[in-house]
């Protein structure tokens, strides 16, 4: 099956080779242009003037916070139930890369809430609930640091990880639940006149930003993912012709 | 416009470069530390097979 030959570590090895250099190129690209649209040609805010284009990297960094988040929790679910190393390996290579969103959500906020709000910080609902899953990601980091054993540490941390995604549906709709200082969303939500919240001006260096965050994961993601295959797969012939000098 | 209105950012420069740059140091350390873990696997590889040859011979 299709499937299962690029699950073998040592095919998806070599694709995974071949596909980074298109990524990084993608993603320079993507960024480049995002950049331009949102310094550049998208309008400063009616009320919050230039400060708006914190929004470009803020929300972005926010989705993908989440989105590593279940990338890593549902790796880690496919390893658990099929055993499948190489799904064991995307959630571990995943963890370090969805803390440095997280913390780079938490900062802009924390940028972005100075000026809008007088505080950089405030024990609401959305920004307590994106610091625990700053922890979630630490934790399961150094749960799986703490296990010699690989089968194990995966184990280990896979559960821990679908524990944690209770705290995503929390993040997400927390805007909704609770009465928060942080404004609800704008890109999914509808208003009167049936079109986005949010000016196709400032959607679009949005959405090209967010994509690029999403390629340039996908780059470093295979980057740590072959670094993980080298060292799990150490012992077995196709690494050691390798590394053969 | 001209370059200091840009840069100055209707004063929120600080916020705004801030986290720009804040983007700009988290994009850099996750290319870095995906070298350094793929180098340092390496270096482990290479210690055993040498290692290893060491041994055979």
């Amino acid at each position: 099956m299709l499937f299962h030959k690029y699950a073998s570590p040592k095919v998806f090895y070599a694709l995974a080779g071949q596909l980074i250099p298109w990524f990084a190129v993608a993603t320079l690209i993507l960024l480049g242009y995002g950049l331009y649209q949102g310094l550049f040609v998208a309008p400063p805010d009616y009320q919050q003037g230039e400060s708006v284009r914190i929004m470009f990297i803020h929300v972005p960094a926010a989705w993908m916070s989440m989105f590593v988040y279940m990338v890593m929790a549902s790796a880690g679910a496919i390893g658990l139930i099929w055993n499948m190393r190489l799904a064991d390996m995307a959630a571990t290579a995943s963890a370090p890369i969805g803390a440095s969103f997280t913390l780079l959500a938490l900062v802009t906020g924390s940028l972005w809430g100075k000026p809008m709000w007088g505080t950089w910080w405030a024990w609401d609902a959305r920004l307590t609930s994106e610091l625990l899953l700053f922890f979630l990601y630490l934790g399961f980091m150094a749960l799986q640091a703490a296990i010699d054993e690989p089968r194990r540490a995966a184990r280990a941390g896979a559960l821990l990880a679908l524990v944690g995604m209770v705290n995503i549906p929390v993040i997400h709709f927390s805007v909704q639940w609770w009465n928060t200082l942080h404004q609800p969303a704008s890109v999914s939500s509808i208003n009167k006149i049936g079109t986005p919240a949010i000016h196709p001006s400032m959607l679009a260096p949005l959405l090209i930003m967010a994509v690029a965050f999403t390629v340039f994961f996908a780059t470093v993601l295979l980057m740590r993912m072959r670094a993980e295959i080298l060292h799990r797969e150490r012992h077995t012939g196709w690494v050691a012709e390798l590394v053969k000098p | 416009m001209n370059w200091s209105e840009f840069f100055a950012m209707g004063g929120y420069a600080l916020n705004v470069w801030g986290s720009y740059g804040m983007a700009a140091l988290v994009l850099a350390f996750n290319v870095l530390a995906a070298c350094r873990r793929v180098k340092s696997v390496r270096r482990e590889l290479e210690e055993t097979t040498r290692l290893n040859q060491a041994e055979s011979e």
